[in-house]
């Protein structure tokens, strides 16, 4: 099979998704707020926004030029900038997919996937979160397995992620009638469920941009 | 909102500047936000840093001085502090034998000290972790985060700092905080909400006929929302629930009676007198106590009370000297 240059992220593509991403969290920071002030403590929209912005800011000083640094400088910008429980987990996942990625300019699809689902077990190994725990878990791995299989199929790169990020809004929506087991929200027990998991919801904003990022070029 | 801020969003920042100018004992990094010990302490001795989200003062910064803390990295408000805050601290006071992070068991402020740990490590600092967790509010803890750190983490803070100020190693000084955090329970209350100054409006609503009995130290809600009642009552309410998860009869104890930062010590002391009455007819021996705010929920009226098993160590270990804003005796 022959891989068409489309089917290829190099960085500056990766970059315009950590744009994407950024933007869509601004723009969608208010909703994120609402979702984490019902079970949570009313800052996860303020506290993405406030990360992205300081990752396209770093960014903007000057773009690595192998996935690994790239996604290193995201991971230790949002780490030190997001603060909470969002800053290690979204920190980790970006830091564990530049260790999976390696020093090489581009991923194509595989690689790609490969990166997140190593992203995946970090966030797993710092939040000891499982399925069902109505985290952002609950929205990345079921975008991981479909990414993976949308692959495996054979499918192009943008009908694998826009399959990944379908596979993420639904875990997001999942996560409504869930009892919160992790995090603040689980001190709400019973109180938490009826409610979206705003890790989730940024989890599937991520996806999302990923899809839309590939499929504009 | 009526508050004394000039901007919410320059609160703890100008709130620093102003521990700066009255602590000139003090030393603020107001870059990474940490609060140090103005003369750092001899070489050789574990150094102890804790941090948290803001409006919980005095904790921690409060709590940095001889005898307690060497540095506390300040989070915004309700806020985990960031692992570069908590690495740049941990660099700057070890001295060589290794530093403790106090880490109340919170989601946020359990992961980015785990992440300034592994940083520090890389760096080749020694370091050890205590995670308190000693709210008995927090009932299932299978299947939660586990039980808050409240009240029990002021008194290891100070338990803890005099072992170190000792010259006691690591594992030495770790052995005492988990015997601390493994000896207290603690219970809360709140008569009102807290106002975040970001938000502008109280955390929750609380009708002016109705308690919330089990809350937390963030306005999270608590365990059940009853009626107001008698200051007796709510003592029993507070007393009960620590009294039936550890058997505090076999030794003697010290014992916390927190405000939550809204709540006059007129109030504070008649609380302790209620508290006082209970444990002595449920047969438990105080041997120290503690009537103050020191664990805060920023404007939030109640208290908290909790309860820690001691025995000669520990109560020698408290009785040491202590030199920082929010704790001074024995000099």
């Amino acid at each position: 099979m022959t891989i068409m240059s489309d089917d290829i992220l190099t960085i500056d593509r990766l970059a315009d998704w950590l744009e994407a991403f950024e933007a869509a969290v601004t723009e969608q920071r208010a909703w994120l707020t609402e979702l984490d002030s019902a079970i949570g403590d009313a800052d996860h929209g303020a506290n993405m926004a406030r990360g992205m912005a300081a990752v396209t800011a770093k960014l903007e000083q000057g773009r690595p030029a192998t996935v690994d640094e790239l996604f290193k400088a995201v991971g230790m910008t949002l780490v030190s900038s997001v603060g909470g429980a969002s800053g290690p987990l979204y920190g980790t996942l970006f830091l564990r997919m530049g260790m999976a990625a390696g020093a090489v300019p581009s991923l194509d699809g595989s690689a790609l996937a490969a990166a997140l689902r190593a992203g995946l077990d970090g966030i797993v190994a710092r939040g000891k979160a499982e399925a069902g725990d109505k985290t952002m878990f609950d929205a990345i791995a079921p975008a991981i397995d479909a990414m993976d299989a949308s692959i495996a199929a054979g499918v192009s790169l943008a009908d694998a992620t826009r399959a990944a990020a379908d596979a993420a809004a639904a875990g997001r929506d999942a996560t409504l009638p869930l009892v919160a087991r992790k995090g603040r929200a689980s001190y709400l027990g019973e109180r938490s469920a009826g409610h979206l998991d705003p890790g989730a919801a940024s989890a599937a904003i991520l996806f999302e941009t990923l899809a839309e990022t590939v499929s504009r070029t | 909102m009526k508050k004394l801020i000039n901007a919410p969003e320059d609160v703890l920042i100008e709130s620093l500047r102003g521990v700066a100018a009255a602590h000139p004992e003090l030393s603020v990094d107001f870059e990474n936000r940490v609060i140090y010990r103005g003369t750092p302490k001899a070489d050789g001795k574990v150094a102890l840093i804790s941090g948290g989200g803001s409006g919980h003062e005095p904790l921690h910064g409060g709590f940095v001085g001889l005898g307690m803390l060497d540095a506390a990295c300040a989070g915004e408000v309700f806020t985990s502090p960031t692992p570069d805050q908590m690495q740049a601290a941990t660099l700057a006071v070890n001295r060589g034998g290794g530093v403790l992070h106090i880490v109340k068991n919170y989601t946020g402020d359990v992961m980015n000290f785990e992440m300034a740990a592994e940083l520090a490590a890389a760096d080749g600092v020694q370091v050890a972790t205590i995670v308190t967790d000693d709210d008995v509010a927090v009932q299932d803890s299978t299947w939660t985060a586990g039980r808050r750190g409240v009240g029990v983490t002021v008194l290891l803070e100070k338990i803890v700092g005099a072992a170190a100020e000792e010259g006691r190693d690591l594992a030495s000084v770790l052995a005492i905080a988990e015997k601390v955090n493994a000896g207290g329970r603690s219970m809360g209350m709140a008569l009102t909400s807290c106002t975040v100054p970001a938000a502008g409006k109280p955390t929750f609503d609380l009708p002016d006929d109705q308690m919330e009995i089990g809350i937390g130290i963030h306005g999270e809600p608590g365990r059940h929302r009853v009626p107001l009642a008698p200051a007796r009552e709510i003592a029993e309410q507070l007393v009960e629930p620590i009294l039936a998860d550890l058997d505090f009869t076999t030794g003697p104890t010290i014992v916390m009676l927190n405000g939550m930062g809204g709540s006059p010590l007129i109030e504070l002391y008649l609380m302790y007198g209620e508290v006082a009455a209970l444990l002595e007819k449920a047969g438990v021996t105080v041997a120290r106590s503690l009537v103050g705010n020191y664990i805060t929920s920023l404007d939030m009226a109640g208290c908290s009370v909790t309860v820690l098993k001691a025995d000669d160590e520990l109560l020698r270990l408290w009785d040491a000297p202590v030199s920082t804003p929010g704790l001074r005796w024995g000099l």
